[in-house]
């Protein structure tokens, strides 16, 4: 019987882990539903990405007060950690506190007392982030895309964070023997004194709870992650690795139209020829993008990673002067879709079943697509190099391509660029007449 | 005004050292036609043997793939790299930040590599070379402002050759709350320019005015003619005519040289 709580333990951890596990392996299937986009070059200008973006914060701080307040809770996300690896040792093995007499009282004192001023300030952090989103009238968290669950997801990361670190504390105030230890507990001494009542009994259990829902709680919050926003954590790394690093204003020349485009171009290509004996007519390739499965993977992790911070949003000119377009939103239903289309994979035995929707007009509406200025001011502002415009494109390019479904205005300039080659009706021969005209 | 095209250079054997790219605003819109002149001006000045394409340039496609169309943008691409390529054109300047970045960054993988330079970038580089001097008394004292093109900016990451060169004006540079890689469109790109905004509030363009005037200009510089007419429709809109001008730079220099 004195195993048990050992045993509890391992099984609780393989559950807790395994769950995780197998969601990942969902997470990494529907991902690869994208198509596919060589991102394994450059790997150095990749890897330093990644140091400075997800690892660095180099962009969260580009508005302080909440970069600041970011960079406390990830720090101390980060380290306490290494707490966690001791709780999961004791855990497995029955001991209590075993790094204490591995890295010696002093060192651990130290260790601990550190952990425990971060968690304090991770407390207050994460209540300040509370008062924003729900007291402050902040514009980018009260967009319509916000309502619902994205509300009480960013709501419930913050109260998770909240009794996580309050358990860490309490804890460690009802560890008699640290407490009297004196090393390492420049927080949770002021905590203790709350049970001085409490018979040594009730105190250790409390200790013991403590403990308990500690790592429970964590194990949850794990488990959490692949259904909330909070995914941003894990999908920093390889999303800022993959990121494009081409220059920002150009986008890709599809090379499927540069085939088309060449043969239509070659005066010796004959139009009517069969192809070539043996070889299957193959399936003309859908131009742009009308569903998840259009985009390409990287495009698929974008979705994943977006945290709904609205940055991109706060900082798009259409969404400032109020049209529909929300960068943020079109992450949103990116993830949404894709996650639909998941669930349709799963509920199928691996195939996707025609369920009549799709990205377009379903999550996002043509309007919001033809607001879009294409001025890169999402893309620069995502502190985790999200691409949001590079999706408007892809649908938009299947709007106008596979749909002719460009506003009227547009396709007049279009008619005028294939005409005149000029956007505007003028004869190509008065090109040069700017020259003479003083 | 003495504007040679390749086709004059071709017939007399000759190879000009820059191509400039006018564009189909500079080519065509009756503001945008000011700021070709006042480059050209500029060019002649500081003795650049260029030439244009003149009547055998066509739009680059950019607005049509901003739009999504694919097709149109790529058979621009090919006829006019072929054109280029052609006349074996090695380095564009253009004052079009829109022209700059496909040229730039869009040809190259259709089979047009050129060196590709936005006029702020080749004005800076004939002064550095001691072709060219600003006259830096003429606009002393002007409070001036600038407004970053998108694709100039964010998208190029040009933010100092046009900073650098209204310094030079001696004039005095005041800068936006949103500037350079935080700077807010003018609200004519992605093929905007072309259409009707969606519903709103209120027109991107006067937002973007309304930043420029907080810093209180007697000037608001561009580098763009797109964004040169966005800020000159959100002048009047404002109703500052009579206090703001919206200049382009290669405009301001060419007047305090008295070109």
């Amino acid at each position: 019987m004195q195993y048990l709580p050992n045993i509890l333990f391992a099984l609780v951890l393989i559950l807790g882990i395994g769950f995780f596990v197998m969601n990942i392996r969902k997470l990494s299937r529907n991902i690869k539903l994208g198509k596919d986009v060589n991102r394994t070059d450059k790997k150095p200008e990749r890897l330093k990405n990644m140091i400075k973006i997800a690892l660095g914060q180099s962009k969260m701080v580009k508005r302080p007060l909440s970069g600041f307040l970011h960079i406390v809770v990830y720090v101390g996300f980060i380290i306490i950690n290494i707490e966690v690896l001791e709780i999961i040792i004791d855990g497995l093995f029955g001991s209590h506190r075993i790094f204490s007499g591995v890295l010696g009282d002093t060192f651990y004192g130290f260790l601990i007392g550190f952990f425990e001023v971060l968690a304090a300030l991770v407390f207050i952090a994460v209540v300040v982030f509370w008062l924003r989103r729900n007291i402050s009238n902040i514009k980018r968290f009260l967009s319509k895309e916000m309502k619902g669950w994205p509300k009480n997801d960013g709501n419930i990361i913050l109260y998770f964070e909240m009794v996580l670190m309050t358990l860490f504390l309490v804890m460690n105030a009802t560890d008699i023997h640290f407490q009297e230890a004196g090393i390492g507990n420049p927080i949770s001494q002021f905590i203790a004194p709350f049970f001085d009542g409490f018979s040594p009994e009730s105190v250790h259990t409390i200790e013991r709870s403590a403990w308990w829902i500690h790592i429970l709680g964590i194990l949850a919050f794990l488990n959490y992650l692949y259904y909330s926003k909070h995914l941003h954590i894990l999908l920093a790394f390889p999303n800022t690795y993959f990121a494009n690093l081409n220059p920002k204003g150009q986008f890709t020349n599809l090379e499927s139209v540069t085939n088309e485009v060449k043969l239509m171009m070659d005066p010796d290509a004959d139009p009517y020829a069969a192809p070539p004996e043996g070889e299957e007519e193959a399936v003309p390739e859908k131009f742009g993008a009308s569903d998840v499965t259009d985009l390409n993977w990287v495009q698929l992790l974008n979705a994943y990673t977006c945290t709904e911070c609205g940055r991109c949003t706060s900082s798009c000119p259409a969404n400032l002067t109020g049209k529909e377009l929300s960068p943020r939103k079109i992450m949103m239903d990116t993830r949404d879709r894709l996650e639909e289309v998941g669930r349709n994979i799963d509920a199928n035995k691996g195939t996707f079943v025609d369920d009549g929707k799709q990205l377009l007009n379903d999550y996002i509406s043509p309007e919001e697509l033809w607001a879009c200025t294409s001025c890169n001011a999402c893309v620069e502002e995502c502190p985790v190099n999200i691409d949001p415009l590079s999706i408007i494109m892809d649908m938009r390019r299947y709007l106008v391509m596979e749909e002719s479904a460009a506003p009227q205005e547009l396709n007049m300039m279009m008619t005028n660029i294939e005409n005149n080659g000029a956007p505007w009706q003028y004869n190509q021969q008065d090109r040069l007449n700017w020259a003479n005209e003083e | 005004m003495i504007v040679p095209t390749m086709a004059d250079m071709m017939a007399q054997g000759k190879q000009p050292e820059v191509l400039f790219w006018v564009g189909a605003a500079g080519s065509y819109d009756d503001r945008a036609k000011k700021i070709s002149r006042a480059f050209v001006k500029i060019l002649h000045q500081a003795n650049v043997d260029f030439a244009v394409l003149g009547t055998e340039e066509s739009s680059t496609g950019d607005a049509a793939k901003r739009a999504g169309n694919e097709f149109l943008f790529q058979m621009q691409a090919m006829m006019n790299i072929e054109v280029l390529n052609g006349y074996e054109v090695k380095k564009i300047v253009t004052c079009d930040p829109h022209s700059f970045n496909t040229l730039k960054n869009e040809y190259p993988s259709l089979g047009g590599k050129y060196e590709v330079f936005h006029h702020t970038q080749f004005i800076q580089n004939l002064i550095s070379e001691g072709r060219l001097n600003i006259d830096d008394t003429s606009l002393k004292g002007k409070r001036v402002t600038f407004h970053d093109p998108c694709y100039l900016g964010r998208a190029n990451e040009v933010y100092e050759s046009p900073r650098a060169l209204i310094k030079r004006l001696g004039v005095n540079l005041t800068e936006m709350k949103r500037n350079k890689s935080t700077a807010l469109c003018c609200g004519a790109g992605g093929a905007q320019m072309f259409k009707d905004a969606e519903k709103g509030d209120k027109e991107i363009n006067v937002l973007r005015t309304e930043d420029a005037l907080e810093t209180k200009p007697n000037i608001i510089a561009t580098g763009c003619p797109y964004c040169n007419t966005m800020m000159t429709d959100g002048i009047k809109f404002k109703e500052k005519e009579a206090e703001v001008e919206v200049k382009d730079i290669a405009e301001l220099i060419a007047e305090a040289n008295k070109l």
